[in-house]
């Protein structure tokens, strides 16, 4: 499985591997990436054999370097991913995502009475507690723990 | 920079207890025209006749001038204008606003576009400062202080928003803290944790009875039929956290029974006339505050 795994990384010339999806993460990843809306090539591997989670994905885009606020997305649902930026076929950069203290306009506030569900207000979140994780609406001020977060 | 008050926790121990000591000067002084020339707007998108008139009192006799609507039909927002271009619009023309708002996290949001400082007289079920602050001050002025007292709160801990914002204020001060609710209205865990980071004790009980003889406070709260799928035990519980005059015959002669108002049954009308009762008095007390929080926000004060 791991040399296979290296071929595919391998094959990628310019890009970005994120490797190590639970498996029920992978398609909520693919979505969050908005990747069906993206021109590039796209390679994606599911319930594929893994030591540390038993059943991984991977999602391999072609010519595509990640902002830090997409990254952070990633982080919310999947925080154990890995981030490859492959450059010129070799690994260039190893990144482990971090879910950051805080942050604006990707989660939705799972209040339904929050203003910022009614007016065109881009949502702010604090970082409460990370294990489990918790954030605090800066409108609002209500908390959500993880299962409760609901990305933008 | 402007300095508005959305949350009580916007303000430190230190704030707290100076606007107390301002409050007290209002109430042995209300008249005083530090407000000549100015204009303030009251901005009441939902109705609350006794917020909005206690905030206009306390405008009134600090010589202001109020412009403002009392129901959100009246305003712009009813053809659809967003709460951004209103409150824009308002700062040009006044001083200060204080507004009343259905949803929670619109004051923080008008703090941020206005240019003018916003006080926030309730924002849904999120906070409602002033009401704290009216709470801290009536019980510093009953016990004489605000350091290690017994504070009994009863009835809807889960959704009672001036409850949370006082335990949070009274954090700052050593209570002991005594929860008496039904299982469905228990004060919620964020808070429970609150009082474990800050080694704040407290104990829960479902029943309303002679544990309260150890209290110093006695802050009662309305049980709200909408709150309940069932309304059979709706109607249990509203007579089990009823407060009558007789429960107060062995209980502390410090004790006295507060109440946010409107109540409706959970304090029998024969307690209005025992000395312990307070809660009318904690309204009066409502208007000196917001004198004095009207004036700390405008700079008049410090």
């Amino acid at each position: 499985m791991e040399s296979k795994e290296v071929k595919m990384v391998a094959a990628l010339r310019n890009g970005t591997v994120i490797d190590h999806i639970p498996s029920d993460k992978l398609f909520k990843v693919v979505s969050i990436l908005h990747l069906d809306e993206l021109p590039n090539q796209i390679t994606i591997g599911n319930n594929l054999s893994s030591s540390k989670l038993g059943s991984k994905g991977i999602i391999k885009v072609s010519d595509k370097f990640f902002t830090d606020q997409d990254i952070n997305k990633i982080a919310l649902i999947a925080p154990d991913a890995k981030l490859n930026i492959i450059r010129d076929f070799e690994v260039q950069e190893k990144k482990n995502l971090r879910i950051p203290d805080s942050f604006e306009d990707i989660v939705r506030c799972g209040n339904p009475n929050c203003v910022t569900n009614h007016q065109p207000i881009v949502t702010r979140f604090y970082v409460t507690n990370h294990q489990p994780l918790t954030i605090r609406c800066h409108y609002c001020e209500r908390m959500m723990i993880a299962d409760e977060i609901k990305i933008k | 920079m402007q300095k508005s008050l959305v949350s009580i926790t916007d303000y430190s121990k230190d704030e707290i207890l100076r606007l107390l000591q301002h409050a007290e000067k209002f109430e042995q002084n209300p008249n005083q025209p530090l407000l000549e020339g100015k204009v303030v707007a009251t901005l009441f998108f939902e109705p609350s006749t006794r917020t909005r008139l206690s905030f206009e009192t306390a405008v009134n006799r600090l010589g202001g001038r109020i412009i403002g609507f009392s129901d959100a039909s009246t305003s712009s927002s009813s053809k659809g204008e967003t709460l951004k271009d209103t409150i824009k619009m308002v700062s040009n023309y006044a001083d200060l606003i204080v507004m009343r708002h259905p949803l929670e996290g619109a004051a923080r949001y008008a703090s941020e576009v206005a240019s003018v400082p916003v006080i926030n007289a309730g924002d849904g079920a999120n906070q409602h400062p002033t009401q704290t602050l009216l709470d801290l001050y009536s019980i510093q002025k009953t016990q004489g202080h605000l350091d290690h007292l017994n504070i009994f709160m009863v009835g809807d801990l889960k959704y009672g928003r001036t409850v949370h914002s006082l335990l949070m204020a009274m954090g700052h001060f050593n209570p002991r803290f005594h929860f008496i609710s039904p299982d469905e209205l228990k004060m919620p865990n964020e808070y429970k944790q609150f009082c474990d980071d800050r080694g704040i004790a407290y104990t829960e009980y479902n029943e309303l009875n002679d544990n309260i003889n150890t209290a110093d406070i006695l802050y009662m709260t309305r049980v709200q039929r909408e709150r309940f799928t069932d309304l059979m035990e709706y109607e249990k519980v509203k007579n089990v956290y009823s407060l009558k005059n007789k429960m107060l015959d062995n209980t502390r002669p410090n004790l006295r029974v507060l109440h946010p108002l409107p109540r409706v049954t959970e304090i029998d009308e024969d307690v209005d006339t025992n000395e312990k009762a307070y809660y009318f008095q904690q309204a009066l007390n409502g208007v000196f505050v917001r004198q004095a929080v009207i004036t700390y926000v405008l700079g008049l004060i410090s």
